[in-house]
């Protein structure tokens, strides 16, 4: 049934002289392109493009995306990545045109309704976060890490308080914090977690002093354990004068449960693209609004909405740290966000996350049978197991039984990751999926760890390719197709 | 209840049960302590149905200009370039939007082999080795590129760029370097809006030269002679570049530049109020190991088969952490797959003919503003697709307003952005635009009162 040619390149169907594309040709008098163009800014001829007609371009690229696992199609339980249903009917109102086809440079008078919509989200996310200010500005998580960290570091600089150059991260945090962080200007402190997961207070208490800037927390952590030291942590880190940023990775444990600026964060970021359902693109797009306390309002990038009577505007903040992408956002994800958070309301985001959090707790009661879970027997919206026996006992990895998943037609936990649990496991199921499918996944992963270590350890079986070489692929390096490929 | 959950009241308690919780309240309390968790239900509006909601959607729709229900003439790096139906048809679907970043290969050819088609087709628009598989934006990219350059040169710190540069990217670059040690030198353009007092301010100092080209007044620049210079002081050259000038005009590469970045929307992405948009960058092949973002590659499986993996990771903020080239984590692989689909339509041929009909159409507009009393061009020399035009009168702010409450939205008024260009706006004239389009934009803004400012401010 599968299409062979489907997995040729674009560049080995090309044919010289096809074509898909038609213009209305220009006007046969008057100057040609090339005569009102100095001749040594031409080209001699235009880039070596592939040549197709248009059947070809939509059968290749129909027939590839068979080839991809995705939310529409399977289980997807990958840690940390919130990978939820993608309701159709955001599609739909995000792409209505008046939204889609609104250009980013038009006066503020001709987009009222946008205007709007981007006021609503801001006052929405703050509300859900309890810190009030809020740009959408950021285009993903890690780029809200480090925009809140320039808000940050701008907030320093104006109270003369320079010497702030250290950032705390967890171990246990995601790779962003620390390469945020980084590039944000600041050097970088680990945080060690204690037996059980937790911030290991001693060592946060002896790594505060008047150098530290930010500690940048997960809450629930990347383990899936909400820190019920959190008053302390908090506190301590506001006692030596410093700031908290949440990773807001893991919202939808969380939402109208209990929120950041309540429990003590000063930033955060959201991931539209996890907890409110923007779908994950094959890898983006996303977003990564911020929203921060009052007193770090000001510093905000711009621009930001504003309600004067019942007019929108946009404005840029006093002393705002300019910006950090061009134009206001990734609105078509901020207005998939906003349809999501109308749809559900005041009560049922609330019932989003304790069914997060149901789902993951039943799927861990039946894991933790089949596999180590190290960090206790509840948890919040995700959990993290370990195949630290199943690799003693049969040598089989992590890695190994997340591709046989593959074969049962469950898309892979997320694996090594955190990197404080050894043969770690991670797996969030989310609210939209059914009792059956958490059943028939754990009844997987069961007969897995049951199966022939073989079986296992040259799956998967069923897939269009078997195991990629990674090594050879990093040792030399095809990043292109050539000509004489062909 | 509105929404998409699965349990029902039976599921719950058999789920309850083999977790051995009375209720979810109680495994929360078990984690969350009671003193942090809210007393009261967040104050959002209330659920809205699928349909209600909808019919609010279309309102709030409704009430906005956009380039379906005007004719467009605004640019600043956001245009409105036709997006053929296979672009839209392809990206919605689920197989590819509803899915994750590829770590799974297996499970991710699809994904994986537009990526790599993607970065080949970069590789091909930009005339240089090595394209990742992108970044957020334009703006930022241009921004990444020279974070890049800086930790490529060594010991060097100083970054040249020009006013000629979108002022938004610029804006971008100070709020990045402002906490890193590097020096920013803002080059005034000429009188005729290009950049060669760059080629004054380049040093032994100089780390790298970010230009744009066309510029942010459509203007076109002498790439290759301060690629020259800069290579001649040891610094590296960054060019910001429009995908589709390069129908006709020489690639980056073909000008000596080192990393070449782009805005991509005009690849096929629409416009939808500044995002998501896409960033392209690429490379020359020495500076790989530096590039920020992800990057599919080509090798082969188990039974030999040709496939496709993220590779080069150890770049990465996933492995190295604080070491890594960059944070970025999410991209914006959907955007890169509509821009892979837009070019495999386009070919060589249909790229060419948009750029022709940019260069062209953009003329006859330029000879009718410069025709026209009222208004004046500010540069002279050609350009791409885009331009900068005075208005006599000076109220650039109400006459753009009039234009819009007629229809058109007539240009991009270019002093809130830079004050000294308080009385300019820029206009950009892409394919979609026809003899009609253009008798109407001068006919709305000739008729606009001159006093028109004084008559919205009394009504205001």
């Amino acid at each position: 049934m599968r299409n062979q040619q489907a997995t040729k390149l674009l560049f080995e169907m090309s044919r010289s002289g096809r074509r898909a594309h038609h213009l209305p040709p220009l006007p046969a008098e008057g100057e040609t392109a090339a005569s009102l163009l100095p001749a040594d800014q031409l080209a001699d001829a235009p880039p070596p493009l592939p040549e197709l007609a248009e059947g070809d371009v939509v059968r290749h690229f129909v027939n590839l995306s068979t080839l991809n696992m995705s939310v529409d199609t399977h289980f997807y339980p990958l840690g940390s990545c919130t990978m939820k249903y993608n309701p159709k009917r955001n599609e739909r109102m995000a792409s209505l045109p008046g939204l889609v086809d609104v250009h980013p440079l038009q006066s503020d008078r001709s987009v009222p309704g946008v205007l709007q919509m981007l006021y609503e989200l801001q006052q929405m996310i703050g509300e859900i976060a309890g810190l009030p200010g809020v740009s959408l500005q950021p285009a993903a998580g890690a780029h809200g890490e480090l925009t809140a960290l320039l808000v940050a570091a701008a907030y320093y600089r104006d109270r003369g308080e320079d010497q702030r150059r250290y950032v705390l991260t967890a171990d246990s945090a995601h790779g962003t914090n620390p390469a945020s962080a980084q590039m944000a200007g600041f050097s970088t402190r680990t945080v060690k977690s204690n037996a059980q997961g937790l911030v290991d207070l001693d060592d946060l208490k002896s790594k505060l002093d008047d150098k530290t800037a930010v500690f940048m927390l997960t809450n629930p952590n990347t383990l899936g354990l909400f820190d019920s030291q959190i008053k302390e942590i908090t506190d301590l880190v506001h006692e030596a004068g410093a700031l908290i940023y949440l990773d807001g990775a893991n919202m939808n444990a969380i939402l109208g449960i209990t929120r950041p600026g309540d429990f003590g964060a000063d930033l955060m970021h959201f991931n539209p693209h996890k907890t409110f359902s923007g779908p994950h693109g094959g890898g983006g797009p996303g977003a990564g609004p911020i929203c921060v306390r009052d007193f770090l309002a000001d510093y905000l990038p711009g621009p930001v909405v504003e309600k004067v009577g019942e007019e929108f505007r946009t404005v840029d903040p006093a002393k705002t740290i300019g910006r950090v992408r061009s134009f206001f956002g990734n609105v078509g994800v901020l207005a998939r966000a906003y349809i999501y958070i109308r749809t559900y309301g005041k009560e049922g985001l609330r019932r989003v996350s304790e069914d997060a959090v149901l789902g993951a707790n039943y799927l861990l009661s039946k894991v933790r049978h089949i596999l180590d879970v190290p960090h206790g027997d509840r948890c919040m919206h995700e959990f993290v197991a370990s195949a630290k026996k199943l690799k003693k006992e049969k040598h089989l990895s992590a890695m190994d039984l997340a591709k046989r998943l593959l074969d049962f037609g469950f898309h892979a936990p997320t694996v090594y990751f955190p990197l404080v649990v050894e043969e770690a496991v991670m797996v969030e199921p989310t609210e939209t999926e059914s009792k059956e499918t958490l059943d028939a996944f754990a009844e997987a992963l069961f007969r897995i760890t049951e199966e022939s270590g073989d079986v296992v350890e040259h799956a998967p079986h069923s897939t269009n390719i078997s195991r990629p070489d990674d090594v050879i692929a990093a040792r030399k390096p095809i990043l292109r197709w050539t000509e004489k490929d062909k | 209840m509105n929404g998409y959950l699965f349990h029902t009241e039976s599921d719950r308690r058999e789920m309850l049960r083999a977790i051995g919780a009375e209720s979810v309240q109680e495994i929360i309390d078990g984690q969350v302590p009671p003193a942090v968790q809210m007393k009261r239900p967040l104050e959002l509006p209330p659920a809205a149905d699928e349909m209600t909601l909808e019919s609010e959607l279309r309102r709030l729709a409704a009430s906005n200009a956009s380039v379906s229900s005007h004719v467009c003439f605004m640019g600043g790096g956001a245009y409105d370039h036709f997006i053929p139906a296979v672009v839209d048809e392809i990206a919605s679907r689920g197989e590819y939007y509803t899915s994750y970043t590829p770590y799974q290969a297996e499970v991710s050819q699809g994904n994986l082999q537009v990526m790599f088609e993607y970065e080949t087709l970069v590789s091909q628009i930009t005339g240089l080795d090595v394209s990742n598989a992108s970044l957020y934006d334009g703006g930022s990219a241009a921004t990444e590129a020279v974070l890049m350059a800086l930790a490529s040169v060594k010991k060097r710190h100083k970054v040249i760029t020009s006013d000629a540069v979108h002022p938004e990217y610029r804006e971008i670059l100070e709020a990045y370097l402002q906490n890193i040690d590097a020096e920013l030198v803002v080059v005034p353009a000429s009188e005729s809006g290009t950049s060669e007092g760059i080629l004054d301010a380049i040093d032994e100092q100089t780390a790298c030269v970010l230009i744009q080209h066309p510029n942010f007044f459509g203007r076109l620049e002498q790439v290759r002679k301060i690629a020259d210079a800069a290579h001649q002081a040891g610094a590296l050259v960054i060019q910001s570049f429009d995908p589709i000038s390069v129908g006709l005009l020489k690639r980056p590469g073909d000008l000596g530049v080192d990393i070449a970045v782009a805005e991509g929307q005009c690849l096929g992405n629409p416009l939808q109020y500044g995002g998501p948009y896409l960033g392209i960058m690429a490379c020359r092949q020495d500076l790989m190991r530096r590039m920020p973002g992800r990057i599919a590659g080509q090798t082969t499986d188990r039974r030999g088969n040709r496939c496709w993996v993220l590779t080069l990771q150890t770049r990465e903020q996933h492995i190295r952490r604080e070491k890594a080239t960059s944070n970025i984590c999410s991209n914006q692989t959907l955007l890169a797959l509509r821009a892979t689909v837009y070019l495999s339509l386009l070919g060589p041929q249909g790229l060419k003919e948009t750029a022709e009909h940019c260069v062209v159409k953009t003329n006859q507009a330029r000879e009718r503003f410069a025709a026209s009393e009222r208004f004046e061009l500010v540069h002279a020399g050609p350009v791409f697709k885009e331009f900068l035009v005075r208005d006599r009168e000076g109220d650039v702010q109400a006459l753009l307003e009039h234009a819009t409450d007629h229809g058109v939205l007539a240009g991009v008024p270019v002093g809130p952005m830079e004050p000294k260009w308080k009385d300019c706006f820029l206009v950009a004239v892409t394919e979609k635009r026809t003899e009609a389009d253009l008798d109407r934009l001068m006919k709305v803004l000739e008729s606009a009162p001159a006093d028109e400012a004084n008559r919205l401010a009394e009504t205001v």
